[in-house]
């Protein structure tokens, strides 16, 4: 997301204060449904009427618990359980009343967040064939795509390595609900454009 | 048997080692089953197995703790794959363990329940053996046209040769089929055609020399994960290598393949003879290679298509196998319309592409190795296709060398081992032998200590599987005995054979039994079931598409009173056979004696015992000194046959050899007191090296082209059989305008009955979708995730949209999975087969698509 677009919209300077708000005390590291424009912004608009949720075919959108402070009652995904599936029409969007969802043409356009892959735990990077989570992605080789490299020490074997385009990755997250590695921990995982716009941020 | 402290420590350091090429350690662990996975100090003892899934073969290592499995890793020391899995592989270990295992034997009383889920109750052995043998020998004493054994190319190997034996020594019936009809009857049949032998002449490592790849109808990055891997290693570090992609629909694979050539649905056939017509026609063929090696053919051609049950029987079925020598200038002539023009035209494939893949082939320096499973077996000219590639391999030389050559895929773990070695066909005998052949005959008789002339009563073949199953709903089958397989999924046309179409008793009234492992669709058919052990429960051998033969340890008990499918057998067969005799002697005693106390009702001894007893007999077959009588017949002592049966072209090593080396390919030859492998068969070379110098000094000769010789071959030269462009069975038209392909993916095996059961691999891939792609859902009015009905002129089913663009199909064509039973998409494919072969299309099924509202 650019910073013009967080500014951007009838919300203007009252987003833009609310933002630095959030980001002072802590925005609550949430994957947001597709059509949020910023942590910022979605906090400002959303009103918590649930109707994205009633919407959403997969009940892939839950309200955030007591313990995420304000954001109690917002609506998000935990990709783990159920992905956000991306559905060609986004019913979410079009329900949602105060446009804390909005301005998502095609798929493209959505901006959850960005899958990132743990290298040391994925077991494709150490040449077992699997890669589901290229094959789950909704933008195949597009937003993931295969690194095909030699393995290491194997003259016949190679690595089929998943990497994620960053511009390209939506942040759906049906990779990290597809992915076989659960234990101790799922190898793949969406940094959230909140946690992103901190890192940015510095 | 413990695997060796050596071998233990090897197999810890190279897995350290690419654990730490990796940089964790958490590969070399593997899937430990319950989720304790982690350990990264293996403790429990270990046994050496293969994959039970597909036809890769990739050995493991299996781990056991307190009679559990708690680890399965890739087996360094296994040629064919050396320590790497894919990622069903990878979950092994939890493969045992689903919440729902048979454990008891259960019965069926009232067959109205067919087809529900409810009905099967629980029994005792004896209750459930009593009833079973009692039908079966009913029916064998009544009309022996009524029963029927449907075997798989996952029964392992010693389990298939007793049934093989028990079905034509015991009950001299030919009514034994496998589900390997379905998937490599076209390879089979050809491979006979050209070859006068089965399986092919290269080997995996092939795919670290050749210089071109060319994928035919063949998903190899999902169907064949470590093969592809091996394919894309080569690809990664040979010097300008590149792979070619054929296929009716683009697919993984097509993503990383230098070129992909996407074709109209059956004509694959033009482009192999336009590819033959070039090198032919502009003289670009090996000269030597054609002179010394290849005798020129053509068949009967316009065969129609068998869509009516009557079809074999029909003047054109009955002369489906017949063909006539050709000159060479002939078959030149017969080629000659199909220009790269023509063909385009065809097969939408561009004349440039054309020229550039007959080029490929054209090239006197290049090592091309042709690939192919699927796409190519279940075809409606699918024998055709596969003499097609031959002929192409052929004219150019390429073949039977490192690098170079024709390789067919298999797809089940033991389809070569089993249904092609053994021979569980309707037509077969062990070790590619026929019941047609009277040569083959005495020879089997010799083996198995028969009367002269005892099994002239099978020369007969019997139903294939289709036929079964259509003779089934017809109410002509009343005892049907089924074991490794999940036909109420993987049969094609599953509304009639299902009793929801016309024909509605045959199933019903048919007397079903299945040995299974879990509930599946064709447990809710059958009349009883017996709870069996699964994979590494007990101790069997796997063979691969490579012919390696391999032997899986048995590593833990099964659970409850699931049994040894071997057992099972033995047990119905002394039931069956009680009173019958064979040359004077007690019928079991004879087939049976040698490792089975029917008294006892139990082996005489252990799992190892008996498997190495089975082994030894089966050995025979393809070591015929070990029997005076058989190696008379098999060198035609007498002149009574007129040819050699030259059996030792088969040639398998001592059980324990296969223990020890993990494996070996056939034909293993011993070379002073060493068995050596042979890897590249009919190609001159040290045994030593994997070359087959001890089947061409024996055989063959030396000095021909390309340093082969076909030794198995009539003539020694295998056959260049013109096989023209006949069209699919069914083309599309406005009432089913698209063709239906259907396959396997990467993460579910087959019908999904094991591998759903893992949760992981669940988790990964939990629905079938139909890939259709955008022009066409934009002129039917849908879109990515709409439920649609297909429906062809054979059935419907109901599936979601998916537009994600994993598989790629063309407009007009679209792509479905069929490994989920609640998507049953085999409830509309056609059961239309090969005429040759009778192996069913399962890729070109005439369908509509329709949008389900709401």
């Amino acid at each position: 997301m650019k910073p013009a677009q967080l500014i951007a919209g009838a919300a203007g300077a009252a987003v833009a204060l609310q933002a630095v708000m959030h980001a002072v005390r802590g925005q609550a590291n949430l994957l947001r449904p597709p059509g949020a424009q910023g942590e910022g912004d979605f906090m400002a608009r959303c009103v918590k009427c649930g109707k994205c949720m009633q919407a959403c075919p997969y009940r892939a959108l839950k309200p955030a618990g007591a313990n995420e402070g304000a954001s109690v009652g917002t609506p998000f995904v935990d990709p783990r359980a159920q992905a956000c599936r991306l559905c060609e029409d986004f019913p979410c969007i079009e329900v949602c009343p105060t446009g804390a969802l909005r301005d998502v043409a095609a798929r493209k356009d959505v901006r959850m967040g960005v899958a990132v892959i743990d290298e040391e735990a994925c077991i494709a990077f150490q040449g077992m064939r699997c890669e589901v989570c290229y094959r789950a992605c909704p933008l195949i080789d597009e937003a993931i795509s295969i690194d095909y490299r030699m393995r290491e020490g194997d003259a016949i074997h190679s690595v089929f390595a998943p990497v994620i385009d960053e511009e390209a990755c939506v942040g759906c997250g049906l990779c990290v609900q597809r992915c076989v590695v659960g234990d101790p921990a799922v190898p793949i995982r969406i940094a959230c454009d909140a946690e992103r716009a901190r890192e940015r941020a510095g | 048997m413990d695997i060796t402290r050596r071998a233990f420590v090897k197999a810890t350091a190279v897995a350290l080692a690419s654990a730490a090429a990796a940089g964790t350690m958490s590969s070399l662990v593997g899937c430990a089953a319950g989720g304790q996975q982690g350990a990264s100090v293996p403790e429990g003892r270990k046994y050496t197995a293969v994959c039970r899934f597909c036809g890769c073969g990739c050995g493991v290592i299996c781990e056991v703790k307190d009679n559990r499995l708690i680890s399965v890793t890739g087996d360094p020391d296994n040629e064919s794959n050396r320590g790497l899995n894919c990622v069903k592989g990878y979950y092994l270990a939890k493969l045992l363990y689903g919440k729902d295992r048979l454990t008891v034997p259960l019965i069926r009383d009232d067959s109205s329940t067919k087809g529900t889920k409810e009905g099967l109750r629980e029994a005792t052995w004896d209750e459930a053996l009593d009833l079973v043998a009692s039908k079966l020998r009913e029916t064998w004493k009544n009309d022996k046209s009524r029963l029927a054994f449907w075997g798989s190319g996952q029964q392992p190997i010693t389990e298939g040769y007793c049934t093989a034996k028990l079905w034509k020594a015991g009950l001299l019936s030919n009514n034994i089929d496998p589900n390997a009809r379905l998937c490599m009857a076209s390879a089979v049949v050809s491979f006979m055609n050209v070859f006068q032998t089965d399986e092919p002449a290269g080997c995996y490592s092939d795919l670290d020399e050749a210089d071109v790849f060319v994928t035919w109808g063949a998903n190899m990055a999902e169907a064949h994960p470590m093969l592809y891997s091996r394919l894309t290693a080569r690809k990664l570090s040979g010097e300008g290598v590149r792979h070619y992609d054929l296929g009716t629909i683009k697919t993984r694979t097509s993503a990383s393949a230098d070129k992909t050539l996407v074709f109209k649905p059956g004509t694959d056939l033009a482009i192999a003879n336009c590819i033959a017509n070039h090198l032919v026609q502009n003289k670009l063929y090996d000269e030597a290679f054609v002179n010394d090696h290849l005798q020129f053919k053509q068949g009967t051609e316009n065969l129609g298509n068998p869509t009516d049950d009557g079809y074999d029987a029909s003047e054109v079925g009955s002369a489906v196998d017949n063909v006539s020598p050709i000159t060479f200038e002939e078959y030149a002539a017969r080629l000659a319309p199909y220009t790269f023009e023509h063909t385009s035209e065809l097969s939408g494939v561009a004349v440039e592409d054309l020229r550039e893949l007959a080029e490929v082939f054209a090239d006197p320096d290049a090592r091309v190795m042709s690939l192919w499973t699927m796409g190519v077996n279940q075809h409606n000219r699918g024998t055709w296709m596969n003499h097609n590639i031959y002929n192409v391999h052929l004219l150019s030389g390429k073949i039977a060398r490192p690098g170079c050559g024709p390789f067919s895929l298999t797809g089940q773990p033991t389809a070569c081992g089993t249904a092609r070695e053994v021979g569980t066909f309707c037509h077969r005998l062990p070790a590619d032998l026929l019941v047609a052949n009277a040569q083959h005959r005495r020879f089997s008789e010799a083996v198995w200590d028969l009367p002269e002339g005892y099994l002239d009563a099978i020369q007969k073949p019997g139903f294939h599987t289709v036929k079964i199953f259509r003779e089934m709903s017809k109410g002509n089958m009343d005892f049907l005995w089924t074991a490794h397989n999940n036909w109420a999924v993987s049969m094609p046309n599953l509304t009639r054979f299902l009793g929801r179409g016309e024909d509605k008793r045959g199933i019903f009234d048919t007397f079903i039994v299945v040995n299974e492992v879990y509930p599946t669709l064709s447990t809710q058919y059958a009349d009883v079931v017996f709870p069996v052990a699964l994979w590494v429960e007990r101790e069997g051998q796997f063979g691969n598409a490579e012919r390696r033969s391999a032997v899986f340890e048995k590593a833990v008990d099964p659970p409850g009173e699931a049994k040894w499918d071997l057992w099972v057998i033995m047990e119905v067969a002394r039931r069956v056979l009680d009173g019958e005799q064979i040359g004077g002697q007690d019928a079991f005693d004879h087939l049976f004696g040698f490792i089975y106390d029917k008294d006892a009702a139990d082996f005489k001894g252990d799992d190892r015992e008996t498997n190495r007893a089975i082994w030894e007999e089966y050995r025979i077959f393809s070591n015929p000194s070990l029997n005076d009588k058989a190696k008379a017949i098999n060198d035609d002592a007498d002149g009574a046959f007129g040819a050699k049966m030259k059996m030792e072209a088969k040639q398998l090593a001592p059980y324990d050899e296969y223990l020890a080396r993990h494996g070996l390919t056939w034909p293993v030859r011993e070379v002073d007191g060493q068995w050596l492998p042979t890897k590249w068969r009919f190609c001159s070379g040290a045994q030593e090296d994997g070359f087959d110098e001890v089947g061409i000094a024996q055989y063959g000769a030396e000095g021909l082209a390309g340093g082969v010789s076909f030794y198995k071959s009539a003539n020694m030269k295998p056959s260049v059989v013109f096989r023209p462009y006949e069209p699919p069975a069914e083309t599309p038209d406005e009432e089913y305008p698209f063709y239906l392909c259907t396959g396997r993916l990467l993460e579910h095996w087959h019908t999904g009955s094991l591998t759903r059961r893992i949760p992981e691999l669940d988790r990964a891939l939990p629905e079938a979708l139909l890939n259709v792609c955008q022009a066409d859902c934009d002129k039917l009015g849908i879109k990515d995730g709409d439920m649609v009905n297909v429906r062809s002129r054979f059935g419907e089913f109901d599936i979601k949209v998916s537009t994600a663009g994993r598989t790629e199909p063309p407009a007009g064509v679209v792509f479905a999975p069929f490994f989920a039973e609640e998507t049953l998409v085999n409830l509309a494919v056609q059961d239309t087969y090969c005429p040759l072969s009778k192996e069913p299309d399962y890729k070109k099924t005439c369908v509509s698509i329709r949008k389900i509202e709401g």
